[in-house]
């Protein structure tokens, strides 16, 4: 077996020479191959690296303010303290929640929730474990961290609103962006898809959403392969939102709110000049904080449940058949057809047929020979019988579109209702019948087919009261430059005309219907007009039993009472529109309110007592005794920064 | 033994036994092993721990322990050749017990300063032993099927043994290995023909048996030869590594990041980035010149390699030398083609380059091997 020992042994040449060369080849592959990928293909992979690490991080802006007239704040930012958890920094989450749920309120859910959620993302990310925590909460949890490892305070903001329930209906409330939010988005934001970003969800805020919300900024930051967080490669820095001034004043506002407590009733002053809307008042109001910081359902199914509609912001998106209010419309169409003029009179026997149908007065005896003024101080129903009956609905709807009645005004609200001012053709379409003279004897007194917001009502009255045909505005100033608008164009009808119906509401003030709830400074004379709308005909089976009278039925079937005015007559400055939902008689509930409130637009503060009738001073200045001075927005509850940090 | 005595004389002592070493090849393996340092200071985000000094120390003594092997005579190692194999041998079967025994799937023996893991050190017994065994046979013999069966057998059984463990990448270079020295000895090219219609057979063979009572790889051994075919596939499971390995290569460029700029090992993307992936690293940071220079490093150093074997008139010390050269091609063709997407990754460490002891000092102890066949090389007689 052994090689012979005096032999050469073999040399190994060729076979190495060979095995070299494969060796070559291989090698020689090796840097094709790495060729390839190096220089070839360097720009794809330096693009795949690039991608790999850069991410690209949103910034939130701060969102505008919200401001009254006169900058008070409606809706603010203020700093937000909340707790945050890194799961792998936490070791035994679990646990340390537990122990976290000792030092703050902490319930079981919430603790699972967070549990949840660490679980479903990454073991670095943080996850918010309680939110709007108060400043005392925040040092324990600091005081307390060698045992809660991973869990950190934070600090961001979130929307509060001072005022509260007074201002929620006009300033709305914010909410975390829903599924349903991104859908109805045409070109959705990227900034939407932090999370728990706040957008506006009703009101102005929902409306004003494209000035407050701001510009994102972005942060290029460098993450591992783990999402981690390396470095800042770059920052741009966004652009906060707008400030806005709306045209509230935000004293007026609150007034009108305790004015109308307890009450499901709406209120709209503005002034006659310009449009401003210097309150848009509807009662009960809600808390809009509960919504930002996320309402519990409890909550929620009583606000929905209550039946004065707290959530319903009624000044603009609740109609209600106008009633009398609405006789100067029909006057100033009978007017301006040449159907009757001032001097005119029709005798009211208490009603008047038509056909077999008996259409009554609201004064069952009657008031005797009318004309237009008494028509209006009386508010004599079978005078506008006949008005409507000489003038049609065409002229009758002409008439109030030209006043700001059926025309849905354009203001930064959701759901601004358009109302009903309707003509022969309207009830064509809609009810496939022709229009009756019984249609026009309702029509006349603001009932049967009308509808008209407090809203509209405030237009219309200040459109009379001024002789312009002014447009509703809501916002004044962007960033604090105003909002400039056209001078309002003064309305087709003859100034004689309107001065006539002016004349007409001082009488209903200071001689008439609403003769209990004037202003004797002579400053300040008010020229008004009540209204109480029906929302139900007496059953023959009540007028039977003897029920004709509105404290006798049941509260969701009582009259509407409203009360529209300006002043001062003489040179006219603010208009209110003002109803009180089922509050019965127009000159009984809704006219003293409507008085209280305009004073205080007018004197910049309750009215004084000089300016009330001598004989109602005495109750006036009891009741104001026994009412708590209005307090002052609780400002403490926003918690001081960092000079205690 | 006649061309060795004849030699003696010629065969340089003492102090300029050190001189006769092959320098410019420790030259080339300091060159190598500097590369790893650098590169293991850079994963490491700029710090000489944890592999970058470990690492160096190892070198210091691997060095050491080279011209100490040098230093003896290559009669000595070609005496020891079937023991060290035999003792390898047993020592593979030692850990296999005990990892049956319930130790775990350890494939080291514990021996204090360092792990040895007696799989590395088998593909250089392998080696020694195929090329004694070839040295004490008459050439004459090399092809007769007996006489090709026995040293088959003695690639075979380590080589089972450790697929078992199993070590997929061990496996192959066992057998590659192995088959070179045969390849090398003279043994008939139709052996080599017949082996690589066999292999493919065996290959298919494998495949088929997933899924099946006698599947003969691991499940994860199947997924990384799927992956291997079509890493695109599963792109954030098993392919993964190999996305992120070709992404930091690629990127890399013609001149690289920047030393420590490598975005895709700094930030993690790179998967055993210290170990098995460290060329990616490099690809990434110093680019396709880096890359180049590494491989032309490791190619003079097989190119030294082989010219001494062929050089060398003493037929073990021409085998060994050989043998070692292509086990040691092995190592960074079978490292590299894995990273860049050419083989499936079958864990074979960059070498020298790499972190890890055992490989680094099997490594430089046949080099050591090489330099002893070198200095004690027979002189020309004529």
């Amino acid at each position: 077996m052994r090689r012979p020992a005096d032999a050469p042994p073999p040399r190994i040449t060729r076979r190495g020479l060979m095995l070299l060369g494969l060796q070559f080849g291989v090698i020689g592959t090796l840097g094709w191959r790495m060729r390839d990928l190096q220089i070839l293909q360097n720009e794809k992979y330096r693009l795949l690296a690039e991608e790999n690490r850069i991410n690209i991080r949103l910034l939130p802006p701060a969102r505008g303010t919200i401001l009254d007239r006169d900058g008070r704040l409606l809706a603010g930012n203020r700093q937000n303290y909340r707790i945050v958890m890194v799961r792998e920094q936490a070791g035994d989450p679990a646990a340390v929640l537990a122990r976290l749920a000792t030092i703050i309120d902490l319930p079981q859910e919430a603790r699972d929730r967070v549990l949840r959620e660490m679980m479903a993302r990454s073991a670095f990310v943080p996850v918010v474990v309680a939110e709007h925590l108060s400043w005392d909460d925040v040092v324990r949890v600091a005081a307390n961290s060698p045992v809660l490892p991973g869990v950190e305070p934070e600090v961001g903001l979130s929307r509060f609103y001072p005022d509260g329930p007074s201002t929620a209906h006009v300033v709305g409330y914010v909410g975390p962006v829903s599924e349903r939010d991104l859908e109805k988005l045409e070109d959705p934001d990227p900034v939407l898809q932090i999370p728990r970003f706040q957008i506006g969800k009703t009101g102005v805020e929902q409306r004003l959403e494209p000035l407050l919300r701001g510009h994102a900024g972005n942060q290029r930051i460098e993450v591992s392969a783990a999402g981690r967080v390396m470095r800042e490669l770059g920052r741009t820095e966004g652009q906060s939102g707008r400030d806005v001034n709306l045209t509230i004043d935000a004293e007026l506002q609150i007034y009108a709110m305790q004015r109308m407590e307890r009450q499901s009733a709406a209120a709209v002053v503005i002034d006659v000049r310009n449009g401003d809307i210097m309150a848009l008042a509807s009662a009960p109001g809600f808390d809009p904080s509960s919504f930002v910081f996320g309402i519990r359902s409890g909550e929620w199914n009583a606000l929905l449940n209550d039946e004065y509609r707290p959530l319903s912001n009624k000044t603009v998106a609740g109609t209600y058949p106008p009633g009398s209010t609405f006789k100067m419309c029909v006057a100033l169409a009978a007017l301006e057809t040449g159907a009757a003029g001032p001097g005119d009179t029709v005798f009211c026997g208490g009603s008047t047929t038509l056909g077999r149908r008996r259409f009554h007065c609201w004064k069952h005896g009657g008031h005797g020979t009318v004309d237009m003024r008494r028509s209006l101080s009386q508010s004599c129903d079978v005078y506008y019988y006949e008005m409507a009956r000489r003038v049609g609905p065409d002229a009758i709807s002409a008439m109030a579109h030209k006043l700001g009645l059926g025309i849905a005004h354009d203001l930064p609200m959701p759901a601004v209702a358009e109302g009903n001012m309707p003509d022969a053709e309207w009830k064509k379409i809609h009810r496939s019948e022709k229009w009756t003279t019984g249609d026009s004897f309702n029509y006349g007194i603001g009932q049967g087919f009308t509808l008209a917001s407090p809203l509209q009502l405030a237009v219309y009255t200040a459109r009379i009261a001024g002789g312009r045909s002014i447009q509703p505005r809501l916002l004044r100033a962007v960033g604090g430059a105003p909002v400039e608008i056209p001078a309002a164009e003064p309305l087709a009808i003859a100034p004689r005309h309107l001065e006539i119906v002016r004349g007409g509401m001082f009488a209903v003030s200071n001689e008439g219907t609403a003769y209990r709830s004037r202003f004797v400074d002579p400053e300040n004379l008010m020229a008004g007009k009540t209204g109480t709308s029906q929302v139900r005909n007496i059953t023959a089976a009540e007028r039977a039993a003897g029920v004709t009278r509105n404290e006798q039925l049941p509260w969701n079937r009582r009259d509407h009472a409203l009360f529209v005015a300006f002043a001062p007559f003489d040179n006219p400055r603010y208009a209110i529109a003002q109803i009180v939902e089922h509050g019965g008689g127009g000159s009984a509930a809704a006219a003293p309110i409507a008085r209280d409130i305009l004073g205080f637009a007018l004197y910049g503060g309750p009215a004084p007592l000089s300016a009330y009738p001598p004989e109602q001073r005495g109750a006036i200045e009891e009741e104001r005794a026994a009412r708590p001075p209005q307090s002052e927005p609780d400002a403490s509850a926003a918690a001081p920064a960092r000079d205690r940090a | 033994m006649s061309a060795f005595d004849s030699a003696r004389g010629a065969t340089p002592r003492g102090v300029a036994k050190l001189l006769a070493l092959n320098w410019a090849l420790i030259l080339l393996l300091a060159a190598v092993a500097a590369t790893g340092f650098l590169m293991l200071y850079s994963v490491a985000g700029g710090a000489l721990q944890p592999w970058a000094r470990p690492q160096m120390i190892r070198f210091g003594i691997g060095i050491a322990a080279m011209i100490g092997i040098a230093m003896i005579h290559i009669r000595f190692w070609r005496a020891i050749a079937p023991l060290a194999y035999l003792g390898t041998f047993a020592l593979l079967i030692l850990v296999e017990i005990m990892g049956e025994i319930g130790m775990g799937a350890q494939r080291w023996i514990d021996l204090g300063f360092f792990q040895l893991q007696p799989s590395e050190l088998m593909k250089i017994a392998l080696v020694m032993a195929l090329a004694a065994y070839y040295d004490r046979l008459d050439p004459a013999r090399v092809s007769r099927p007996l006489w090709v069966i026995l040293p088959l057998l003695l690639i075979l059984a380590p080589t089972a043994l450790v697929l078992k463990q199993p070590d997929l990448g061990t496996a192959l270079l066992l057998l590659m290995g192995g088959g070179a020295v045969m390849f090398l000895a003279g043994v008939s090219l139709w052996y080599f023909a017949a082996a690589l219609a066999g292999g493919a057979g065996l290959v298919t063979t494998v495949l088929k048996s997933q899924g099946t009572d006698w599947q003969l790889l691991e499940d994860y051994q199947f997924r990384r030869i799927f992956t291997f075919l079509d890493p695109s596939a599963d792109p954030l499971g098993a392919g993964y590594h190999i996305t992120q390995a070709k992404i930091a290569m690629g990127s890399g460029g013609l001149a690289g990041r920047g030393y420590m700029q490598g975005t895709q090992s700094r930030l993690n993307f790179l998967p055993e980035k210290h170990t098995d992936f460290i060329f990616t690293t490099l690809a990434e940071e110093f680019g396709y010149l880096g890359t180049m220079t590494l491989l032309a490093l490791y190619t003079l150093i097989i190119i030294f390699c082989i010219v001494s074997a062929i050089s060398n008139r003493d037929r073990f010390g021409a085998l060994l030398t050989a043998g070692i050269a292509v086990t040691f091609f092995l190592f960074f063709s079978v490292n590299m083609g894995m990273v860049m997407g050419l083989m499936p990754v079958v864990g074979v460490p960059l070498p020298l380059v790499s972190y890890g002891g055992s490989a680094m000092l099997v490594l430089l102890a046949a080099f050591g091997l090489v330099q002893s066949a070198h200095v004690h090389r027979p002189k020309a007689r004529d």
